[in-house]
C-alpha cells in the first residue's frame, strides 16, 4: 500500500506491505539503521521513534499506522552535523558505551526535556527506565539529561 | 569552558572518539549491514537437550517460494567442529543433539518472511536420550554421557592446587566456617544480538562483518570448520554493541560463512533474535561451591579448602578456562598458608557456560567474601578489620602461591574505604531505617588477573601509519565492543605524538588491514596493545622529528617538537605541516609497528600442564574494596541497593571517564546478578526465554554509584595502567549478600537475593522467633 508521512522534516511517500513493521520500513527499506532493533517486543527501548512529538516503540508498529503522521528518528534529532544539546551531552558526559541503545535513549531524553520532564534525578529515572542500558549502569546518562536541561535552559513545567 | 579539541594527554577525561557517530545513529554496527540483492540465512535449533539424530526432514521448506536452500551437516566439507581449547561443538548437528539451542539445519531465503516460514517447516527425527542438569549428578558413573568420545566422561576439565597441608589444617584452627553455595547462570543480555553479513567476493574471498570480540581466532574456527584456506577468509569487526563476553568465540561466523558459500556475489544477512540469542549463546557458568574457612583467634586465616562445580553445559566454549581463572581467584586476596582448592568443569545437558564478564570469578568471590564473614562473626571482629589484616601486600604469596611481584593497592583500597562517609556514616544510616525497613551494609574485597596466563602467548602488534593528508592512523586489532579501548588508543599515541583528536583516526580490527592481537577479553585490551602502540607510536615520532631536523637543517633534540598536525622548530617557530612531511617519506617510512608479549608468572604453583594450559597462573592482579548499602522492605522481600561504593587499584588511569564507565557498568551488571537475573532452565528448557522474563537493571534499579581509583602505577603498565574491564563486576553480589545478612542476621547462600527468596527466609525466621534486630 502506498503511505505518507513526514519523516525527519521531509514529506515521504512510498509503497510498503501494511503488516510491515516500521523499524523494518525504517532499517531496511529507507536504510536509516540507526533505529536500532534488540527485542523486538517492546521491552528495550533500542528502537524508540518519535512520532507526532510523542516517543514510540517502532517494533510495535505497522507501516500503515504511519499514514499522515510526523515521524522523527535519531537521524533527524541533529541539525546536520551540528548536534542536537542532548546528543552534546550525552558525548561530554561519557553516556555512551557500545552506542546500541543511545538512539532510542537520546530520543527518549529529548522528548523528556522538552515536556519539562527532567526536573529531578528521580524524573529522569523514571523517564528513561523503559530504555534498557547494559554498558553504562545509567548513571552518565542521568547526568548527560542534567547537563542537556542546564544547555537547553528548558526549566521544568511545575 | 571545556576546550573542544585538546591535546590527548593521558590522565584527562577525554570525550570518546566514536560518541558522536554513536549519538548521530551513524555507526554501522555488523547488525547495521544489508546491500543489493540481499538474502536471509536462519537456523533451525533443536528444541530438546539431548537426543540422537536420524534426519532432517527439509523437502517441504525446500519447495516453499522464495527458499533458496536449506543446508545440513552433509553440507560441511570441514571438521564442522568449532571451540578455542576442545572443538567440540558442531556447526550443524551431525551425531547428537547436546542442548536446546543446538543448530540443526540452516535454511537461505530471498526474504525475512520466507525464511520464518522455512524455519517452522523444518523437522527432524530423532531417538531421545536421557538427560543430566546437574554438575554433581553428571560426574557419577551412570551419567549419560555428553561426549562419549570425551576420555574423562562429562569432564571437561578437572583441576587441583594445594598449598602448606591443605585442608588438613583446618583442624589447627580457632574457628571454621562451612557452607555450600549456589550461583545462577546469567546471560550477557548485550543489546545487539550476534549479527553478521557475509559475502564471497569475486576474488574468491569470503567476506564476514560479524558483531565479534576475536576475529583472528574466528577465521581459524571459520576455515577448519568449513575447509576454506584462511587466507580466502577476512573477517571485519566493527564496534559491537554490547559483547562482555558472549562473542569471545564464533556465533554467525561459520553459518554465514556456509550460507555465502552457495551463492557466490550475494550479501547474506543473519540477525539472530532476542530469544535465538538467549537459547544459543553461552551463559555465566552456574556454579556449586563448597567452601570451609578456617582461622586463629588472633584473626589470621589459616586454611582454606574450596570444592567447586562448573556447570559448562555441553560445550568446552571457554569453560575449561573459566574454572581454572575460577579456582585460582576462590581463596580472594589474601594470604592463607594452607589452602585446598578444587575444581571441575563439567559437562550437561544445559545451555552452554562460557565467557562472561569476570570469567569465573564473580562466582567463588561470592563465596569467599560471605565465607570472611562469616568468619568475622566468630571472631567478633568488624568485616573490614578481618580484611584488612589477611589482605595481599606487594611481595605476598596468595592463595594458590604467586609471589605478588607487581602493584598491589590492596591495603590502599580498604584504608580508603575505612575514611570514606559511606563507610564512617554506616552505622547512622542503618539506624535511620522506616518502619517495615531494615537496613545493612556489606563490604568485598575484589582481585582480578590480566591476560592469557603462563603459557598461551599474550601478545599484541600495534601499527600506525602517518597518513598523505598529515594525520596518524592507528591499526587496531583488538575489537571495541563498548569499553572504548579504540579511543584509549588514539590518547595513547596523541599523547606521545602531541595530538588532537582532529588528526587522529582508528582503522577498526579487519584481518586483511591490521596486525592480529589476540582477543578483547580478560582485562588485556589496554595493557597489551597499548604497550605495543607506545612502541610503535614513539619509533614513528622519533622518525618523524629527525626528517624534520633534517629538512630545518636543525639538532635533533627537544627544539624540534610535534604540534597538532605539524612539527615546530622551537627556536625559530618555523613549523613544517605533517601533510608536507609525510609527502617527502617513503611509505614504508611513514610506517612503524611495535609488539608486546604480557609478562608471566615465573612460579609454577601447579605440576598439571593442563591448569597451566588453561592459564594457572597469573602475574598481574588488579584489587577493590566495594561497599553496598540495602534496604529490605520486611513486607514484600524487596532488597533496595541505596548507596554503593567501588574503590578500586587499576593503576594509573590513562582517561578517568572511560575509567568510570567500566566500573560503573560493571556494578550494575553485578547487582543484577545479585538481586534479578535468574535465568531459569528447567530441564534444558529455557523459562526465561526473553527481556521479560529476564531481568537486568532498569534506570531504577541502580543506585547512584561513588568510585575512587587508587592511582599506583604498575611499571609494566602503559602509563602505568592495569586491566579494568572485568574486576567491578566480582563485588556487587557478595558486598550485597553481606548487607543483607547484615540487615537481617542471616546469610543466604542461593542467589540472585529476588523478594520471594528473601520473604520467604524471613517469614521463616519470624516463625522461629523474630528478627535479630
Amino acid at each position: 500500500m502506498k503511505i505518507s508521512f513526514i519523516l525527519n522534516g521531509e514529506k515521504t511517500t512510498l509503497e510498503a506491505a501494511p503488516d510491515c513493521r516500521v523499524v523494518d520500513l525504517l532499517r531496511e527499506q529507507l536504510q536509516l539503521t540507526g533505529t536500532k532493533e534488540a527485542c523486538g517486543s517492546g521491552e528495550c527501548g533500542a528502537c524508540t521513534i518519535r512520532i507526532d512529538g510523542q516517543t514510540r516503540l517502532s517494533c510495535l508498529l505497522l507501516a500503515a499506522q504511519l499514514e499522515g503522521r510526523i515521524v522523527q528518528t535519531i537521524e533527524g534529532l541533529a541539525s546536520g552535523d551540528r548536534l542536537h544539546p542532548v546528543q552534546e551531552a550525552f558525548v561530554a558526559a561519557g553516556a555512551i558505551q557500545c552506542g546500541f541503545c543511545t538512539p532510542g535513549m537520546a530520543l527518549t531524553a529529548a522528548d523528556l526535556i522538552e515536556h519539562g520532564r527532567a526536573g529531578s534525578v528521580k524524573e529522569i529515572r523514571e523517564g528513561i527506565s523503559g530504555n534498557l542500558c547494559r554498558c553504562t549502569g545509567y548513571q552518565k546518562i542521568v547526568e548527560a539529561v542534567q547537563l542537556a536541561v542546564e544547555k537547553t535552559g528548558k526549566a521544568p513545567q511545575r | 569552558m571545556i576546550d573542544a579539541n585538546p591535546i590527548l594527554h593521558v590522565g584527562r577525561s577525554i570525550p570518546r572518539a566514536d560518541a558522536a557517530e554513536k549519538a548521530l545513529g551513524r555507526e554501522k554496527f555488523a547488525a547495521d549491514h544489508y546491500g543489493e540483492n540481499l538474502l536471509w540465512a536462519g537456523v533451525r535449533r533443536a528444541g530438546i537437550p539431548h537426543g540422537r539424530l536420524r534426519s532432517i526432514e527439509a523437502d517441504e521448506a525446500r519447495r516453499l517460494p522464495g527458499v533458496l536452500a536449506v543446508l545440513t551437516h552433509a553440507d560441511v566439507k570441514g571438521s564442522n567442529r568449532q571451540g578455542v581449547i576442545r572443538k567440540d561443538q558442531p556447526v550443524l548437528v551431525d551425531d547428537k543433539i547436546r542442548h536446546c539451542g543446538d543448530a540443526l539445519a540452516l535454511v537461505v531465503a530471498e526474504s525475512r518472511r520466507a525464511l520464518t516460514r522455512a524455519l517452522s517447516l523444518v523437522g527432524f527425527d530423532h531417538e531421545p536420550l536421557q538427560a543430566v542438569f546437574d554438575p554433581e549428578d553428571a560426574l557419577v558413573d551412570s551419567a549419560p554421557r555428553i561426549h562419549e568420545d570425551a576420555a574423562d566422561g562429562n569432564v571437561l576439565l578437572a583441576g587441583a592446587v594445594r598449598t602448606g597441608r591443605g585442608a588438613a589444617a583446618l583442624d589447627q584452627c580457632d574457628v571454621v566456617a562451612e557452607a555450600r553455595f549456589d550461583l545462577p547462570m546469567q546471560e550477557h543480555a548485550y543489546l545487539e544480538t550476534e549479527a553478521g553479513r557475509a559475502i564471497l567476493n569475486e576474488s574468491g574471498v569470503l567476506e564476514i562483518v560479524v558483531s565479534t570480540q576475536t576475529p583472528f581466532r574466528d577465521r581459524a574456527e571459520v576455515a577448519e570448520a568449513l575447509g576454506i584456506d584462511a587466507e580466502r577468509i577476512r573477517i571485519i569487526a566493527p564496534y559491537c554493541g554490547g559483547a562482555f563476553g558472549g562473542k569471545d568465540g564464533i556465533s554467525v561466523q561459520s553459518l554465514l560463512g556456509l550460507a555465502a558459500s552457495r551463492f557466490p556475489g550475494r550479501p547474506i544477512k543473519m540477525w539472530w533474535s532476542r530469544e535465538e540469542s538467549f537459547l544459543s549463546s553461552p551463559k555465566r557458568h552456574a556454579a556449586r561451591l563448597y567452601y570451609r574457612l578456617g582461622a586463629m583467634r588472633d584473626g589470621r586465616l589459616h586454611a582454606l579448602d574450596v570444592r567447586a562445580y562448573y556447570d559448562t553445559g555441553p560445550y568446552d566454549h571457554l569453560g575449561g578456562v573459566v574454572m581454572a581463572l575460577g579456582l585460582e581467584h576462590a581463596g580472594g586476596p589474601y594470604r592463607i598458608a594452607n589452602v585446598s582448592l578444587k575444581g571441575w568443569a563439567v559437562y550437561t545437558n544445559n545451555p552452554i557456560g562460557g565467557a562472561f564478564r569476570g570469567f569465573g570469578v564473580p562466582q567463588v568471590t561470592a563465596a569467599m567474601e560471605q565465607m570472611l564473614d562469616r568468619i568475622a562473626e566468630k571472631l567478633e571482629l568488624s568485616p573490614l578489620e578481618l580484611r584488612l589484616r589477611n589482605a595481599v601486600r606487594q611481595r605476598d604469596k596468595n592463595p594458590v602461591g604467586v609471589t605478588l611481584s607487581t602493584s598491589t593497592g590492596l591495603v590502599d583500597c580498604l584504608k580508603t574505604l575505612e575514611t570514606h562517609p559511606a563507610w564512617t556514616t554506616a552505622t547512622a544510616w542503618k539506624a535511620a531505617a522506616g518502619p517495615h525497613r531494615m537496613r545493612g551494609v556489606g563490604i568485598a574485597c575484589v582481585m582480578h588477573a590480566m591476560g592469557y596466563g603462563p603459557l598461551v602467548p599474550d601478545t599484541a602488534n600495534a601499527k600506525i601509519e602517518l597518513t598523505p593528508e598529515g594525520r596518524f592512523r592507528i591499526y587496531c586489532g583488538v575489537v571495541d565492543m563498548g569499553q572504548g579501548n579504540i579511543s584509549t588508543y588514539l590518547q595513547i599515541a596523541g599523547d606521545i605524538l602531541s595530538q588532537d583528536m582532529d588528526h587522529m583516526e582508528p582503522v577498526l580490527p579487519d584481518t586483511e588491514k591490521t596486525l592480529p592481537c589476540g582477543s578483547a577479553s580478560a582485562s588485556r585490551t589496554t595493557y597489551t596493545f597499548g604497550n605495543a602502540l607506545i612502541e610503535a607510536a614513539g619509533l614513528l615520532r622519533q622518525r618523524i622529528i629527525e626528517r624534520a631536523a633534517g629538512l630545518l637543517m636543525a639538532p635533533a633534540d627537544d627544539k624540534v617538537v610535534l604540534i597538532p598536525g605539524a612539527v615546530r622548530h622551537l627556536p625559530t617557530g618555523r613549523d613544517i605541516p605533517l601533510a608536507d612531511l609525510a609527502r617527502r617519506l617513503g611509505t614504508a617510512e611513514r610506517t612503524a609497528t611495535g609488539r608486546f608479549r604480557a609478562p608471566t608468572a615465573k612460579e609454577v604453583v601447579t605440576d598439571d600442564p593442563s591448569l597451566r594450559l588453561h592459564g594457572m597462573a597469573h602475574l598481574l592482579f588488579s584489587y577493590g574494596a566495594h561497599l553496598a548499602g540495602v534496604e529490605i522492605d520486611t513486607l514484600t522481600g524487596r532488597v533496595d541497593v541505596c548507596r554503593y561504593l567501588a574503590v578500586t587499584d587499576c593503576g594509573r588511569l590513562i582517561n578517568p571517564q572511560l575509567f568510570e564507565q567500566q566500573i560503573h557498568g560493571g556494578i550494575a551488571q553485578g547487582l543484577g546478578y545479585a538481586l534479578y537475573e535468574q535465568f531459569i532452565a528447567d530441564k534444558g528448557r529455557i523459562l526465561t526465554p526473553d527481556l521479560t522474563t529476564y531481568i537486568i537493571p532498569s534506570a531504577l534499579d541502580v543506585p547512584e554509584m561513588m568510585s575512587v581509583a587508587i592511582e599506583q602505577p604498575e611499571h609494566t603498565g602503559p602509563f602505568g595502567l592495569k586491566g579494568a574491564g572485568e574486576i567491578a563486576v566480582d563485588g556487587p553480589l557478595p558486598a550485597v549478600a553481606n548487607a543483607v545478612a547484615d540487615a537481617c542476621g542471616r546469610p543466604f547462600h542461593t542467589f540472585p537475593l529476588t523478594a520471594e527468596r528473601v520473604l520467604d527466609s524471613l517469614s521463616r525466621e519470624k516463625q522461629d522467633g523474630g528478627y535479630r534486630r
